[in-house]
Formats: structure tokens, C-alpha cells, sequence
């Protein structure tokens, strides 16, 4: 049986495209066989973050319209060989992901893989509510700033009474709040949100933090999951993060305002 | 505002307390709306229809709630009538 985890937000650009690009990566990374799917229907990305752009030949609605088979569809990774990529649909309206599609190739995912990571697409429409309706996890990608607070709020109300665990009176998903884009610096002089406001606002467990940090537009330059960025502190906080997602037990970290060594002031940006 | 952020110098007045509070608030709110039967806003509507028969009065001059306690709902209306 696949763990199913979708991330979502609500809001739009708060990260949930880079977090289900490292998620995945970092899962596959420690040997677990995980396919990462792309719910946002016409506005594909995930294909751009994971370096695979070149390489789509048929997508997800493809496969629900019968017109391609899932092996046809799955893009394999070049840098982890236990990871595969299920590209979006650039063409197709977002209802072309209908309940019943989705739901056939979910379970025939479901049969190979250990997981299965949904990018949602942002709003509270189809596309996100497909994204999340199968998931047995969610985790909910919130910046510390109002309206995206707000929003991980609203779609948690969606999980909770909208997903296929709510309407069939199963055990709820299971949620896990992660914050990025986090400043520890504006945090300091009461300019942010703290991660503890947000834990506070949201009651939802922490999975982790990610600093706001060049390095993840430098790596989705480039087509890297940033947490494959091993030396980077956005690629040590997934790794944390994935860590965690597995049971581990990790301290947080890049909470607090880091201060500047020697050797991290010589080679800027360390 | 805590000890800690007294320690912290941030301020009660900061942008970020502010954020915190009326997120608080709207929060609570939201999730209250949610808990709501669905067929709340038609409920209101007819009643507003009814109550016109008699006395004007503007929509948002009744408000209309479901409060659940552990034994049983309560279907709380509130109607404000206009000053005479
Ligand atoms: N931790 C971070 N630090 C800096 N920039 C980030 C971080 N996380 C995401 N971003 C940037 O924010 C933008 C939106 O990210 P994306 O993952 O596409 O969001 P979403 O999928 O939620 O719309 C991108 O430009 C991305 O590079
Ligand atoms: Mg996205």
C-alpha cells in the first residue's frame, strides 16, 4: 500500500512545487519508490523543477482518456532511480481530471509504488480538491505572512470535510504544517510571523521549516530539487523535513538567526 | 505579549503581533462558518422574506447561528429591527 501525501496550500507561490519536487526526491534518495504527480492542469511546472521539461511526451489526462498507459506517461528521474515523475497536462481544462480518472490511476500507482506525491495546484477549485481528495497525508505549505495562513486554514476545512477519508467516516488524513520562505531575521524584529504564531493559528502539527534562501532559485534555474543542494540550509530543512515525514526524530533547525561564521562570511552564501 | 518577547524586544505593538491577532480573530470566525449546517443561508433568506412581509429591515439584520453542545443544536435568530 502507497502512502498518499498531497501538498497544498491554498495560496498561490508559497512553495508547494519546490516542496513536492524535494519531498519526493529526498524519499527516493533513501530508497523508497515514489512518484511525484502533477495536479495543476495547464499551468505545468513540475516538469521545469525536476529537469524534465524535454522529456514529456504524454501526461495525466493522456493516461485518465485512455490515451496512453501509465508506463508511457511516467517520466524516470536521471539523478535517483527510484523516482518518477507524472507530468501535468499543459493543453486540457482542469476538469479533465475527473473523480473516477483519477482515482483508476491513483490505485494503479498505488500498486508499485511506497509513495505517491500530489502537487496541488492553488485555489480551492477542482484541480486542488482532486489533488487532495485521495491523500492519506496533506501537507499543508504555509508562508508566515496573513493571507497565507488564512488560506492553509481554509483548505485544512477542505481536508477535513471534503476528501475521500471525510466522506466515507474514515480515520481524517493526517496533517503536517510546514512553513517556508521563513526569515528568522524579520521574525527577530517582529516584522513576521513567528513559526510558533503559525503552529498556534493553524494547530497543526510542524513538520518543519524552510528558510527563505537564493539557493532555491538557483536551483529550480537549473532544474534541481533543492534538497539534492546538500550544503544549502533550504536543502538540509527538506532533508530534515523528509527525515521526519519517515518517523525520525530531528531538532529544528534555521529557526533562528544564524550567526555569521568565518569560514560562511569568506565563501558568501554558504 | 509574553516574557519571552519582552526578552526578545519585540513589541506588542509590532507589525507581526498585529498580523497574529487579527488572524486569531478571523480564524475563530471562519471555522465557526464552517461548522454551519448547509442550509443556513437559505434558512436566513426565507426568514429575511418573512419578516419583510411585516417590518423593513436590511440583510444583515438577521443573523441566524446553529450553536452544538454535546446533547443538542440550538438554532439561535437574532433579528434587529429598525429604530422607531
Ligand atoms: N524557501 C524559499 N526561499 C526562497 N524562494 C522560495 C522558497 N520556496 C519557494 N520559493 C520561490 O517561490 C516561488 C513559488 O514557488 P513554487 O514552489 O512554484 O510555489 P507554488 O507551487 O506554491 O505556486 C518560486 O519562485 C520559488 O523559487
Ligand atoms: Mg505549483
Amino acid at each position: 500500500m502507497a502512502r498518499i501525501i498531497v501538498v497544498t496550500s491554498g495560496k498561490g507561490g508559497v512553495g508547494k512545487t519546490t516542496t513536492s519536487a524535494s519531498i519526493s526526491t529526498g524519499l527516493a534518495k533513501r530508497g523508497h519508490k515514489t512518484v511525484v504527480v502533477d495536479f495543476d492542469v495547464g499551468l505545468r511546472n513540475l516538469d521545469l523543477i525536476m529537469n524534465c521539461e524535454r522529456r514529456v511526451v504524454y501526461d495525466f489526462v493522456n493516461v485518465i482518456q485512455g490515451e496512453a498507459s501509465l508506463t508511457q506517461a511516467l517520466i524516470r528521474d536521471k539523478r535517483v532511480d527510484t523516482l518518477y515523475i507524472l507530468p501535468a497536462s499543459q493543453t486540457r481544462e482542469k476538469e479533465a481530471l475527473t473523480k473516477e480518472g483519477v482515482e483508476r490511476v491513483i490505485n494503479e500507482l498505488s500498486e508499485t509504488f511506497d509513495y505517491i506525491i500530489c502537487d496541488s495546484p492553488a485555489g480551492i477549485e477542482h484541480g486542488a480538491l482532486m489533488a487532495l481528495y485521495y491523500a492519506d497525508e496533506a501537507i499543508v505549505v504555509t508562508n508566515p505572512e496573513v493571507s497565507s495562513v488564512r488560506d492553509s486554514d481554509r483548505i485544512l476545512g477542505i481536508l477535513q470535510s471534503k476528501s475521500r477519508r471525510a466522506e466515507m467516516g474514515q480515520d481524517p488524513a493526517r496533517e503536517h504544517l510546514l512553513v517556508t520562505r521563513y526569515n528568522p531575521e524579520r521574525v527577530e524584529r517582529g516584522e513576521m510571523l513567528s513559526v510558533a504564531d503559525v503552529e498556534e493559528i493553524l494547530a497543526v502539527p510542524l513538520l518543519g521549516v524552510i528558510p527563505e534562501s537564493q539557493v532555491v532559485l538557483n536551483a529550480s534555474n537549473q532544474g534541481l530539487p533543492v534538497i539534492l543542494e546538500e550544503n544549502s540550509d533550504a536543502g538540509q530543512a527538506y532533508d530534515d523535513a523528509v527525515a521526519r515525514l519517515l518517523g525520525e526524530e530531528r531538532e529544528q533547525r534555521f529557526m533562528t538567526v544564524q550567526k555569521k561564521g568565518f569560514f560562511s562570511r569568506m565563501f558568501k552564501g554558504g | 505579549m509574553s516574557f519571552l518577547d519582552y526578552f526578545r524586544g519585540k513589541k506588542s505593538g509590532s507589525s507581526a503581533s498585529v498580523a497574529k491577532e487579527r488572524l486569531q480573530i478571523i480564524v475563530a470566525h471562519e471555522r465557526g462558518q464552517r461548522e454551519q449546517p448547509d442550509y443556513l443561508p437559505q434558512l436566513q433568506q426565507e426568514l429575511l422574506a418573512v419578516i419583510r412581509k411585516y417590518v423593513q429591515i436590511s440583510d444583515d439584520m438577521v443573523q441566524v447561528e446553529v450553536d452544538r453542545n454535546e446533547s443538542c443544536s440550538v438554532l439561535e435568530l437574532n433579528v434587529t429591527l429598525p429604530e422607531r
